[in-house]
């Protein structure tokens, strides 16, 4: 038998009898265990999760879920095919042998994999005070449960609530509370809402828009501490300007952190920003070489973008976590020359205020914006970011049918500002500065973010030669 | 345009042969049943202008990038005259009555910001979320009901008009209902739109002594079928009724009242964009089904792929196969050419539809095709107003005619088809039945 054949034999084994474990059983899990089976993979499928239920959706839960339109447990994510795997739901992965190819679960169980799928995604930060963080009434919002809790908190109703972070989750929430008609106060530490991920410019509109909504919006304060009540009740959170504020119901919005505490000590690239891989889904090790059989997807997953410099681009966003899934899936049963990338150009969207605002690109990146379409004023428009006179991102207000038009043309690296159109100009089209912050407010850290070069975020470190 | 407009073709052989374009070609009534040859050949030219300065878009990318591109206007005000039409000497005008009858735009041929708030103003009464999200799903006990008429009334039959016994009768029963329009003002405006479409000519036959001598009644059918829709909504602004029209002539939104001018003209585009495309994909996939048994026998197995299989039947033949109103607001360059400001823009949705190099094996009709995201509806802010309807109506009824009509055979093929080239579709589809399933 010539190595050739012997390769395809052993792709042919692997793919009827091989056996796959896939960590983390939300959107970027599911996907990738729909893909495999999609691919041909008959083998054993193992997915993890900690939390009990079959996959959902997460995205309505700052919205609708919230809102009361949709129940928490509504949001099951759809199935596109079977995918006949045994699912481990409701325990932990609390660690993983590489060397002997098993993943470690908080039952004590052993799970043995001949490829693995990192998509343990992330978590919401959690108020830093234990002791306050742990008053009823102060929430997060990640899962399921977590928007149910604080859906039956807004029904109450609560007399105020207060929104500490002002990124798309606190503004969303923001928006909903407004729509029940309930006080809200908003304290961000950055200079106006969603500053980290559109910078300033347009977290001026954003702050205006809250503002017009009756939303009590405080910018560059902080919260010091929350107070409870003698019953363990939150009732009031003072704020870094001296002042107070009561409220019963708080709801810390300051951004994720990257579920990677599993992977200590596995000598993979795994980090703050996540899981380093490339733009294969391939998982680098701590010393920046690719590993085989273990792949990463969805918000875990950071890898190199070729229109982003190659910086290590990490993206919270469900089309990350759905292609990025398909292409992992794709290469775990393929060999080269086979394998497929995933270059996708971000992209998201957040309904807040009753605006659609969406955007494509790495706005972050950008030094300069313009608007290009619409009126700001109306609150309909189109921006569009540069740097160094190309185009690197846009974004839309009400306006998300032309995203196509500035995804093409952030694909073929097109001038900045772009050509005007031939209609509805807004009345200024002068390239401004963008307003990013410095780096290090953890609200305003974007949910797409370049994080350099290095693939294992590794920081050198002076070592002795060992004699 | 006309015959002296045709270009030297110099491509057959290095022989001087005069030739149509392959758009000409297809724009010709003889080739209205298959297009598609032609088609082909014009892709090989993505971006081609023609002898009269229009350029016609036919691949897939192109018609995609310009559906999104800014600089592309929809608004014929913004084009008056082809530029080039005029150095070609080619002075024939294209006929178009339903263009020069119309006094105020509608949503289809005006650009952002008008677009937009009048798009906004209509959509809370028809499709409308988060406003009124049940309204077009709640209309299908009714379109069952429809259906199951046009069946049951076949009851008896061994040869029916799929066109004029059932792919006709619901979609212009249900706008009527939709839109509050008395469905006994159907044979008026029936024949105003047929008297106009059949005066619509883009090809070498619009200098056609025929073609020609529809014109003005053409012009005065849409002037009549206008002054019908401005009565009916004066009417409804007196004595306030059922259905869209009214609603929209009386309440008022954030952004306050269309005009009358702008509303009388979207009645227009409403009443006769409602209906007629949708009878012509209810045909075309009538057709199209008994022209693929394999296809038609898959669905009668597992009727659930009439979701899917919709949409691939309106790739397949496409209700509105190309738009016309186009034009370049600033010189764009794309495919290798660069479209000169001012020029009239054709995209062909028919041809796109079938662009190998988007769609895999785009001349087999595949009812579980994947990533078959076909431009049946157009794409960006023009995508088709009333898409959320024509789907329920066509999977109801082509779901329907499959279940009952039992072993359904074509007696023609092809069938004969209407003149119109934009709204292209079977006059008539003769099918012989044994009988209708309960």
């Amino acid at each position: 038998m010539t190595v050739r054949a012997t390769v395809a034999e052993l792709v042919r084994e692997f793919r009827a009898n091989g056996r796959i474990v896939i960590v983390g059983a939300s959107l970027a899990g599911l996907r990738a265990a729909e893909a495999l089976r999609g691919e041909g993979f008959t083998g054993s499928l193992t997915i993890i999760g900690d939390e009990p239920y079959e996959p959902y959706d997460r995205p309505p839960l700052s919205k609708q879920v919230l809102k009361g339109w949709v129940p928490a447990d509504h949001t099951k994510l759809p199935r596109l095919r079977e995918v006949n795997a045994q699912w481990r739901l409701g325990v932990t992965a609390t660690g993983l042998d590489r060397a002997a190819k098993q993943v470690r679960l908080a039952d004590g169980e052993h799970i043995p994999y001949d490829r693995l799928l990192i998509a343990t995604g992330t978590r919401a930060r959690q108020w830093p005070n234990p002791d306050e963080a742990a008053l009823d009434g102060v929430y997060t919002i990640r899962s399921r449960d977590d928007a149910a809790q604080l859906q039956k908190a807004l029904a109450a109703p609560p007399s105020r609530v207060m929104v500490i972070g002002a990124g798309f989750i606190g503004s969303e929430v923001a928006s909903v509370c407004r729509e029940l008609d309930l006080p809200v106060t908003v304290v961000e530490r950055g200079s106006a809402p969603l500053v980290g991920a559109l910078g300033g410019v347009i977290a001026e509109i954003a702050a205006e828009m809250q503002r017009d909504h009756g939303v009590d919006l405080r910018c560059g304060l902080g919260v010091s501490s929350l107070e409870g009540d003698s019953g363990g009740h939150v009732r009031r959170a003072h704020l870094s300007d001296g002042t107070t504020v009561e409220a019963d119901v708080v709801v810390a919005s300051l951004g994720s952190i990257r579920n990677v505490e599993w992977l200590e000590g596995a000598g993979l690239a795994s980090g703050f920003w996540g899981v380093g891989c490339d733009a294969g889904g391939r998982a680098f090790d701590v010393n920046g070489v690719v590993t085989d059989s273990i792949y990463v997807a969805g918000d875990v997953a950071r890898a190199p973008h070729v229109l982003y410099e190659y910086q290590f681009l990490a993206m919270e966003h469900w089309d990350n976590a759905v292609f990025g899934a398909e292409v992992a899936a794709h290469n775990m049963v393929n060999l080269e020359p086979l394998y497929r990338p995933h270059l996708l150009l971000p992209g998201f969207w957040s309904g807040q205020f009753g605006v659609n605002i969406k955007s494509v690109g790495v706005p972050p990146f950008a030094d300069e914006i313009v608007f290009t379409q619409g009126s700001v004023k109306e609150r309909h428009f189109a921006a569009a970011y540069g740097r160094r006179g190309r185009i690197v991102a846009a974004v839309t207000f009400d306006h998300g049918k032309w995203l196509e038009h500035y995804g093409n043309l952030i694909e073929r690296s097109g001038p900045f500002p772009p050509p005007p159109p031939g209609w509805d100009q807004p009345p200024d089209m002068k390239p401004m500065p963008a307003e990013f912050p410095q780096p290090g407010v953890p609200t305003a850290i974007p949910d797409v973010v370049l994080t350099g070069h290095d693939p294992s975020e590794r920081r050198a470190e002076f070592r002795p030669r060992p004699r | 345009m006309g015959v002296q407009a045709d270009r030297i073709d110099r491509k057959k052989e290095g022989s001087l042969v005069v030739e149509e374009t392959p758009w000409q070609q297809a724009l010709r009534y003889a080739n209205r049943a298959n297009p598609y040859p032609f088609y082909e050949e014009l892709r090989k030219t993505p971006v081609a202008r023609q002898p009269d300065g229009t350029y016609v878009v036919s691949t897939y990318r192109e018609v995609v990038a310009l559906l999104h591109d800014p600089r592309v206007s929809s608004d014929p005000r913004k084009c008056p005259v082809p530029v080039a039409a005029q150095d070609e000497g080619s002075a024939e005008p294209v006929a178009e009555p339903i263009r020069e009858a119309l006094t105020e735009p509608t949503i289809i041929t005006c650009d952002p910001p008008e677009h937009d708030r009048d798009r906004r103003m209509m959509t809370p009464h028809f499709v409308g979320p988060p406003q009124s999200p049940h309204l077009i799903s709640d209309l299908e006990p009714e379109i069952r009901r429809i259906v199951d008429g046009l069946l049951d009334s076949m009851q008896g039959k061994t040869r029916i008009d799929a066109v004029d016994e059932f792919a006709y009768p619901l979609p212009v029963t249900v706008i009527c209902k939709i839109l509050g329009v008395p469905l006994e003002d159907e044979p008026r405006f029936h024949s105003w739109i047929e008297t106009a479409l059949d005066a619509l000519d883009f090809g070498p036959e619009a200098a056609s002594e025929e073609i020609q001598s529809r014109q003005a009644g053409g012009r005065q059918a849409v002037q009549e079928f206008g002054q019908f829709a401005a009565e009916l909504l004066d009417r409804y602004a007196q004595q306030p009724g059922p259905g869209m029209l009214s609603a929209m002539v009386n309440d008022d939104g954030p952004e306050g009242r269309m005009s009358k001018g702008v509303l009388a003209s979207n009645a227009l585009l409403l009443i006769f964009a409602g209906h007629e495309t949708t009878v012509n994909l209810i045909a075309h996939s009538v057709l199209t089904l008994l022209r693929h048994p394999e296809a038609l026998e898959k669905l009668r197995r597992r009727p659930e792929l009439i979701v899917p299989g919709v949409e691939e039947l309106l790739r397949f033949e496409s209700s509105v196969q190309f738009w016309h109103t186009r034009s370049a607001v600033e010189d764009i360059d794309i495919a290798g050419t660069t479209i000169p400001k001012g020029a009239p823009i054709f995209l062909a949705y028919g041809s796109a539809n079938r662009d190998p190099k988007r769609f895999v094996n785009p001349d087999e009709l595949d009812l579980e095709r994947r990533d078959n995201q076909h431009l049946g509806f157009s794409q960006g802010i023009h995508f088709c107003f009333g898409a959320p309807l024509a789907r329920l109506e066509v999977q109801v009824a082509v779901g329907e005619f499959v279940r009952r009509v039992e072993n359904p055979r074509l007696v023609e093929d092809p069938p004969p088809y209407r003149h119109n080239q934009i709204f292209r579709g079977p006059r008539h589809v003769l099918v012989d039945i044994d009988g209708i399933r309960d």
